[in-house]
């Protein structure tokens, strides 16, 4: 097993590579650098040539690329052209929490309520509640995150006053265990639409795999031994139902920072998704590259993560 | 034969319940004995509904299927009226069960070790510690010599006839009265198979336990068994023991069967000797099961269906040819 994650993480290098260049190569691919910004009529474009020259705008690409990846693997951006003197790194640190919260508390109600449901679906298929979970997931499919969003929006939050609309805490939050709860009731209406449709999946995935696995021989061998009900459906069904699952949760792990984006700017929530949002409007390229590397990286170590999970709980490919 | 038997089913029907109101009556009125200590095979086409027999037997029926009636006496108590509860505590213990396909019939994520202590520790009350010392003992009695390392392979790292040899010891772990054995060797190759029934006869004699096998191959009844039971269309059509078959089949059925061995000179399909194919069994000719593909078929066998009765000694049979010697 630790040869295989070994060798999984050997892949993930080059992979890695790529990404920095790809996104390297984008940066350079867009028009102008931060000085064709300034339009300053009084300064002498040979002071802008001049800051160019010293920055290294003018070295040539590779130099250029590998004093960049030098930089970026300390965590240095450089500065955001947006926010004058910030560095790019601190802010998207300041943001990043916002969104981890809300990635965590999505994937949480995700899994607590995709699990069980699907469990219910499969032991008891065409009963009522699993044709309302079959409808559910169809909806959840088909719905649109931000439309999804704005129908809550109104609902939840301008007709009945449930849940803050927008932002991650109150004014008045002053930390400690309600300040906590606070947090907590703004991640609900984003947190619910965030995960609308990777709940409507893995329902739809669990019923399926917990279908097939009842069905298949080692489970009338566990029932020919003569073990409980219980003991056959958690320990050998949930065993084997639960791999394609984890597999899908690593992918989902970037799924769920690049869906942020949208549901971010849904409701105004200071995430790094509503960060890419204002940096693009900006035209803030440092924030962009940063952020586009992060969400990749966020992707590569997702299925890597996957990967791993599934050579332990799965000992079939231990071997291979 | 011995006294009391072991097993006692009586009019056993197994019904599943299709689509647009069809029933397939799988197993439908069903009668049989084991006696202690002995081998009893159950022959018969695919869809004859020797699994469904067996696995009623285990209780393990699921929708759309349903046991409508009958009894089924293990030991003296009749399972038919005993609770799901109850029958967890009978299953791997008193009656174990293995089945055709050694590939599948193992959990892949659980070594064999779990697997085997598990149905130890589920049924008698002992500690991790002498579970495990039980289970590398069962391993080596059924053949594997490096049974340390085996207890802690996956399924997967093991061949179709070790599996086979895994899937027994789990069997055997409770000491079982009776062994269901449903076509084990048939997903196996032949010296493969000749090994996993020399196995199953050496740990009859062993663990002093009654089997029924399961099978469609006349050549293992005649090896292996003490008597055989015929089944055709849900329900059992000739049974006797396997001398008195071999010499003197009696139902049409049972002679087809036997006309369709193959011998050294003669390549001949499986069961092949009979024309046409067992109907569905939710659509049953009227009268005698048989009547549409036997070479006999008088008037009243379409008419209605013979009774299971016994011809001569010990030898019964369901067919209207031998209704004077009755
Ligand atoms: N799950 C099911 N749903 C509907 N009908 C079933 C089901 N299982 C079995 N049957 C019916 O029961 C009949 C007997 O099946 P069974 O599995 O007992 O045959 P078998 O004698 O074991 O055949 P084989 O040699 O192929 O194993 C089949 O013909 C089929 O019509
Ligand atoms: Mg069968």
């Amino acid at each position: 097993m630790y040869q295989y994650i070994f060798r999984r993480i050997l892949v993930f290098i080059p992979m890695l590579f790529a990404l920095t260049i790809i996104v390297f190569a984008l940066l350079k691919a867009a028009p102008g650098d931060p000085y064709s910004k300034i339009l300053d009529p009084d300064l002498d474009p040979s002071v802008l040539e001049e800051a160019r020259e010293a920055k290294g705008y003018n070295d040539p690409i590779p130099v250029q690329y590998f004093r960049w990846l030098s930089m970026a693997a300390q965590g240095d951006f450089g500065e955001s052209i947006r926010y004058v003197g910030r560095d790019v790194s601190e802010l998207i640190l300041s943001r990043l929490p916002n969104t981890l919260y809300l990635g965590v508390f999505s994937l949480f109600v995700t899994l607590i309520v995709a699990i069980p449901i699907g469990i219910y679906s499969a032991r008891n298929p065409y009963s009522p509640l699993d044709y309302f979970a079959t409808g559910f997931g169809f909806f959840g499919l088909a719905v649109p995150n931000f439309f999804f969003g704005l129908v809550a929006i109104y609902l939840f939050a301008i007709q009945l006053g449930w849940f803050p609309s927008q932002g991650y805490i109150s004014v008045s939050n002053s930390g400690g265990f309600g300040g906590f709860l606070d947090r907590l009731h703004h991640l609900v209406l984003p947190g619910l639409t965030l995960g609308l449709a990777s709940t409507a999946s893995y329902m739809r995935y669990m019923r399926s795999e917990v279908l097939t696995v009842l069905g298949s021989d080692y489970i009338r061998t566990a029932r020919a031994k003569g073990l409980t009900e219980r003991t056959v459906l958690y320990k050998h069904t949930l065993r084997n139902a639960l791999i394609p699952i984890i597999t899908l949760f690593g992918f989902e792990f970037g799924a769920i920072v690049s869906g942020a984006v949208i549901t971010e700017g849904v409701f105004t929530f200071p995430g790094i998704g509503m960060l890419l949002l204002e940096s693009i409007g900006n035209r803030d390229y440092p924030v962009i590259m940063a952020l586009t590397l992060m969400f990749g990286l966020f992707i590569l170590v997702g299925n890597l993560i996957a990967d791993i999970l599934y050579s332990i709980v799965d000992p079939r490919i231990r071997y291979d | 034969m011995e006294k009391t038997p072991i097993l006692e089913v009586k009019d056993l029907k197994t019904y599943f319940y299709l689509e647009g109101n069809k029933v397939a009556k799988a197993v439908d009125g069903v009668d049989f004995q084991i006696y202690p200590g002995e081998t009893v095979a159950l022959v018969g086409e695919s869809g004859s509904g020797k699994s469904i027999t067996s696995l009623s037997i285990m209780k393990l029926i699921d929708k759309p299927g349903k046991i409508e009636g009958g009894s089924i006496l293990f030991s003296g108590t009749d399972l038919i009226s005993l609770t799901e509860k109850q029958m967890t505590k009978i299953r791997g213990n008193d009656m174990a069960m293995i089945f055709q396909e050694p590939m599948t019939a193992l959990n892949p994520v659980f070594t064999i070790g779990n697997q085997i202590m598990e149905s130890l520790r589920k049924h008698q009350k002992i500690s991790k510690k002498e579970a495990y010392i039980k289970a590398v003992e069962l391993l080596k009695i059924v053949g594997f010599p490096r049974a340390e390392e085996t207890i802690r392979e996956y399924p997967h790292q093991l061949s179709g006839g070790m599996r086979q040899r895994a899937m027994i010891a789990i069997a055997l772990s409770c000491n079982p009265k009776l062994l269901i054995a449903d076509e084990p060797t048939t997903a196996l190759d032949a010296t493969i198979q000749a090994q996993i029934l020399t196995l199953l006869d050496e740990m009859k004699e062993k663990f002093h336990m009654s089997i029924l096998l399961i099978t469609h191959d006349l050549g293992i009844v005649a090896e292996h068994a003490d008597r055989v039971m015929v089944m055709y269309g849900g329900q059992i059509v000739e049974s006797t023991s396997v001398e008195r078959l071999f010499e003197n089949p009696l139902h049409p059925y049972t002679r087809g069967l036997l006309e369709s061995l193959p011998s050294i000179d003669r390549e001949v399909e499986r069961l092949g000797a009979i024309k046409g194919i067992v109907p569905p069994a939710f659509n049953f000719p009227k009268g005698c099961r048989f009547s549409d593909r036997c070479p006999y078929a008088m008037e009243e066998c379409h008419q209605s269906n013979p009774k299971l009765l016994e011809i001569e000694t010990n030898h019964q049979a369901r067919c209207f040819l031998y209704k004077e010697s009755v």
